[in-house]
């Protein structure tokens, strides 16, 4: 289900989803009233304005504020959020969004569309590389009347729809942007948005208040009175945060993989490593191809083939997460499951290394590779420890350098690297996600496009292919034939599809509930008595 | 102290100290933009997507564009202005993002100050007029294990007994959010967080007080004046406060001068573990993400602290000892 491509109205096929989604919430439990919902946000982001800044936590938080037109279930089937229905014309050219009545910005003014068409042309234009990306694709975008958007693109783009989540196009207020400067407009700082949740305070390093929005359009909605962020450097005293249940809430990174053994001994916490799909972040070693031998694809095999997926994801991240097995996440649309990496083989990765021509010296050791852990916390270092003795037995020396971040994401942006770690989130869609890091048109200086500098005709053909037609067959046979490609040609050895455990109180219901999970409005979420 | 002397002191120590902090800001400067990366590649490393003309359009407002040496002739300007600059990363000037959380820095440093060196002093003094006895004993083994345990080891062990075990003391944060509270109770509130993080803080601080304290003391009682003020008859408490204490503090003050420059920016660690949202922290928040301005604005803050309290610890010796003279 999750490739077909909608029909005239849309609106009839997301009745199912919606009925998913609803099975879902807490069943039996009448939602309650009221309450304050702790949560901690790491690290703290410079500002909440989703647009200026994207990063992770941002996405976290800003939602509860702002809303996009669409968010999506855990098979990432579209579900109405600002636009109640919506069309699609057969040629897959045509969008029409029809906008939900009666939604009003915090500071009391009408969503209307030119909201939407300023949001879309002007602000995520501007300022996200993502959302730019695709939405130069766009021909034209119009108010047809004040609750109609109707968009036309240039060619079809089957994965369009995936674009209107607030995480990717957060519906902003034409009338506090359009005009200024959208990175300092007053409204960067106290956030106006059409969520469930209005912004109160933010004391920087300490916490970020958000409260219950009076006049949210969805009716009875919200039932928190208020959400509260805490500011927790220290991973440890996150950990006793929520052992101790001053926070009832942890979600991303908060908690280290290695604390969440003892966590989910407790009887009043709930452990849930779901609502990723949407991001489906996918970790790999990222490999320089300008550093001999790396460019050799029987090395990077036999490299691939000396790493334990299942030691890293049972002992390293205790079981939170799954092996990869593909460049494509398994939770992706367009994942092709028959497309697998050759199994962990010790002996076969040496006899390969061997035959290749890359004997080992005196010391055992056939080369060595410099490689530059990942600076985002313990696990990614432990993770590079784990590599450096695996590589160490097919007679691969890695000489660890270790950076912060701002370091790495420099030296990765420009290409002054051997190896290194990296995750990538995909977004839903091939196009969207993957894409993005083999196709050598996008061989650029900066982070997160293809800086490995990975090059392959028939990879870039395969990916223009998917992206260009709008019938999900051929969009499917073309990317299981580049799944399939790419496990060959391993041009980066992808190691885990990563998942982030939210971990809260057993009280603290609905809190998992489409494939967006903690980034989402929460306009659902209730505290149980 | 002559006091006519004094404004030709403060005069010429003032315009050293102008030359000092300039030259700190400018060694700062040079030393900041060595670090490899730039704050728009953190921001760009950090979005999950970025493209060059992302990357051109961050550095462009963020003045990096611009050669080297006009961005360090800008920052030189806005100091001499008084001027800390604009942190785009945050979009806030520098001196708000200072200023919101130089109070709490100063609450627990102020706090943790004050603790190490009363109890440092006492317990000093009691360990030397007891020395060799039990004590003595107790207090400088107790000295020894807080002077070499590493703060966040006692930090993180301080809220595994008084957060976890006992639930006493809160185990992180300034103040209790989300709940309203009234002045009395808010400032109660306020100081239940605030005993852990200033103990953690301070213990380093009163083991070396405690110690130095007890060795210049036992060194000043062995000394002439003292035996004389005893053999004319002085009661021993008196002995002990006049004489030896008082003409035993001097290390003491230059100690405490060091420690109170640091009051600003010491206490990245305990402000880290307790998640105290005070300026240790957002310094380093800003090492990481490359904040160029609101680090150098920290810098230039803690370096200003350190100068004045130079000058105060000098006058200082001379009101505590009237034998010391202040010079230029």
């Amino acid at each position: 289900m999750a490739v077909s491509r909608r029909g005239f109205m849309a609106t009839a096929a997301t009745a199912p989803v919606l009925m998913r989604a609803s099975e879902a919430l807490a069943q039996g439990v009448a939602p309650r009233r009221g309450g304050t919902l702790q949560m901690m946000l790491t690290p703290e982001p410079p500002v909440l304005q989703i647009g200026v800044n994207q990063q992770g936590p941002t996405l976290a938080a800003a939602p509860k504020m702002f809303q996009g037109l669409l968010t999506f279930s855990s098979t990432l089937e579209p579900m109405p959020l600002l636009a109640r229905s919506w069309t699609i014309s057969p040629d897959g050219k045509e969008y029409v969004f029809n906008l939900q009545q009666g939604v009003k910005w915090h500071d009391g003014q009408p969503f209307t569309a030119e909201d939407v068409v300023f949001s879309i042309m002007k602000f995520h234009m501007e300022l996200a590389p993502r959302a730019r990306a695709i939405f130069q694709l766009i021909e034209t975008c119009e108010a047809r009347d004040p609750h109609t958007v109707r968009i036309v693109l240039k060619q079809p783009f089957q994965p369009f729809l995936l674009m209107f989540d607030a995480t990717a196009a957060a519906m902003v207020p034409k009338h506090l942007f359009d005009g200024r400067d959208y990175r300092t407009a007053p409204a960067v700082q106290r956030p106006v948005g059409t969520g469930p949740f209005k912004f109160t305070e933010w004391q920087r390093g300490n916490f970020i208040r958000l409260d219950r929005n009076e006049e949210y359009w969805k009716p009875g909605q919200p039932y928190l009175d208020t959400i509260i962020y805490r500011i927790i450097p220290d991973s440890q005293s996150r950990r006793l945060a929520v052992e101790s249940g001053q926070v009832l809430l942890s979600q991303a990174s908060d908690i280290e993989p290695f604390d969440i053994p003892a966590l989910r001994q407790r009887q009043n916490l709930e452990v849930n490593t779901n609502g990723w799909e949407y991001f489906s972040p996918l970790s790999w070693i990222e490999l320089n191809h300008r550093v001999k031998p790396l460019d050799d694809a029987r090395v990077r095999r036999a490299m691939s083939m000396a790493i334990d997926r299942n030691f890293i994801v049972n002992r390293l991240w205790f079981g939170v997460g799954k092996p990869a097995t593909n460049p494509v996440a398994s939770t992706t649309r367009f994942h092709d499951s028959s497309a697998r990496l050759a199994a962990f083989n010790v002996a076969e990765a040496n006899r390969i290394l061997d035959q290749a021509g890359y004997p080992r010296n005196a010391q055992g050791v056939r080369f060595t590779l410099k490689h530059m852990a990942l600076p985002y916390g313990e696990i990614w270092t432990r993770l590079s420890e784990y590599l450096r003795q695996a590589m160490r037995n097919v007679g691969i020396a890695f000489d660890m350098e270790s950076t912060d971040a701002g370091s790495w994401a420099r030296r990765v942006g420009n290409w002054e690297y051997e190896t290194t770690i990296n995750f990538v989130y995909q977004f839903g869609d091939p196009t969207l996600g993957v894409e993005r890091t083999y196709v050598s048109t996008n061989i650029q200086r900066v982070t997160f496009t293809n800086t490995g500098g990975y090059a392959n005709p028939q990879v870039d053909a395969l990916f223009q292919r998917a992206r260009a037609s709008a019938a999900a067959a051929e969009r499917q046979a073309a990317f299981s034939e580049v799944q399939k490609l790419l496990v060959e040609e391993v041009p980066q050895i992808w190691l885990m599809e990563l998942a982030f455990p939210t971990i809260h109180d057993r009280r603290v219901r609905n809190v998992i509930t489409t494939g967006l999970g903690v980034h989402t409005s929460f306009d659902d979420v209730f505290i149980a008595g | 102290m002559e006091l006519s002397r004094l404004p030709g002191f403060l005069l010429r120590r003032g315009v050293k100290a102008v030359a000092v902090v300039l030259a700190i800001v400018v060694c700062n400067f040079l030393l900041i933009h060595a670090a490899p990366g730039d704050p728009a590649s953190v921001i760009a490393g950090q979005s999950g997507a970025a493209d060059e003309r992302f990357l051109a359009q961050l550095r462009e407002q963020f003045g990096l564009d611009k050669p080297f040496h006009v961005q360090l002739w800008i920052y030189l300007k806005g100091v001499l202005t008084l001027d800390l600059g604009f942190s785009h990363r945050q979009q806030q000037p520098v001196w708000k993002l200072i200023s919101e959380r130089l109070p709490a820095t100063l609450l627990l440093t102020g706090a943790a100050f004050a603790f190490a060196v009363t109890a440092g002093i006492t317990l000093g003094t009691l360990a030397a007029r007891r020395v060799g006895r039990w004590a003595d004993s107790i207090i400088t083994i107790l000295a020894l294990t807080f002077y070499a345990t590493p703060l966040f080891w006692v930090g993180l062990m301080l809220v595994l007994f008084f957060s976890v075990w006992l639930e006493w003391l809160p185990s992180f944060g300034m103040a209790s959010v989300g709940v309203e509270l009234s002045g009395l109770e808010a400032v109660l509130d306020v100081g239940k967080h605030l005993i852990l993080p200033a103990a953690t803080l301070g213990l380093f601080y009163l083991a070396v007080y405690a110690r130095l304290t007890r060795a210049t003391m036992l060194e000043v009682a062995d000394q002439d004046f003292v035996k004389t003020a005893r053999a004319k008859g002085v009661p021993e408490g008196q002995v002990v406060r006049r004489h030896v204490l008082r003409n035993a503090l001097l290390p003491v003050i230059t100690f405490a001068g060091i420690q109170a420059g640091q009051l600003i920016g010491g206490s990245i660690l305990v402000e880290t573990v307790f998640a105290w949202p005070g300026i240790g922290r957002l310094a380093f928040d800003a090492l990481l993400a490359r904040d160029y301005a609101v680090l150098l604005g920290v810098f230039f803050c803690t370096s200003v602290m350190v100068v004045l309290f130079n000058l105060v610890t000098d006058l200082l010796y001379a009101v505590v000892d009237p034998r010391v003279e202040v010079e230029g």
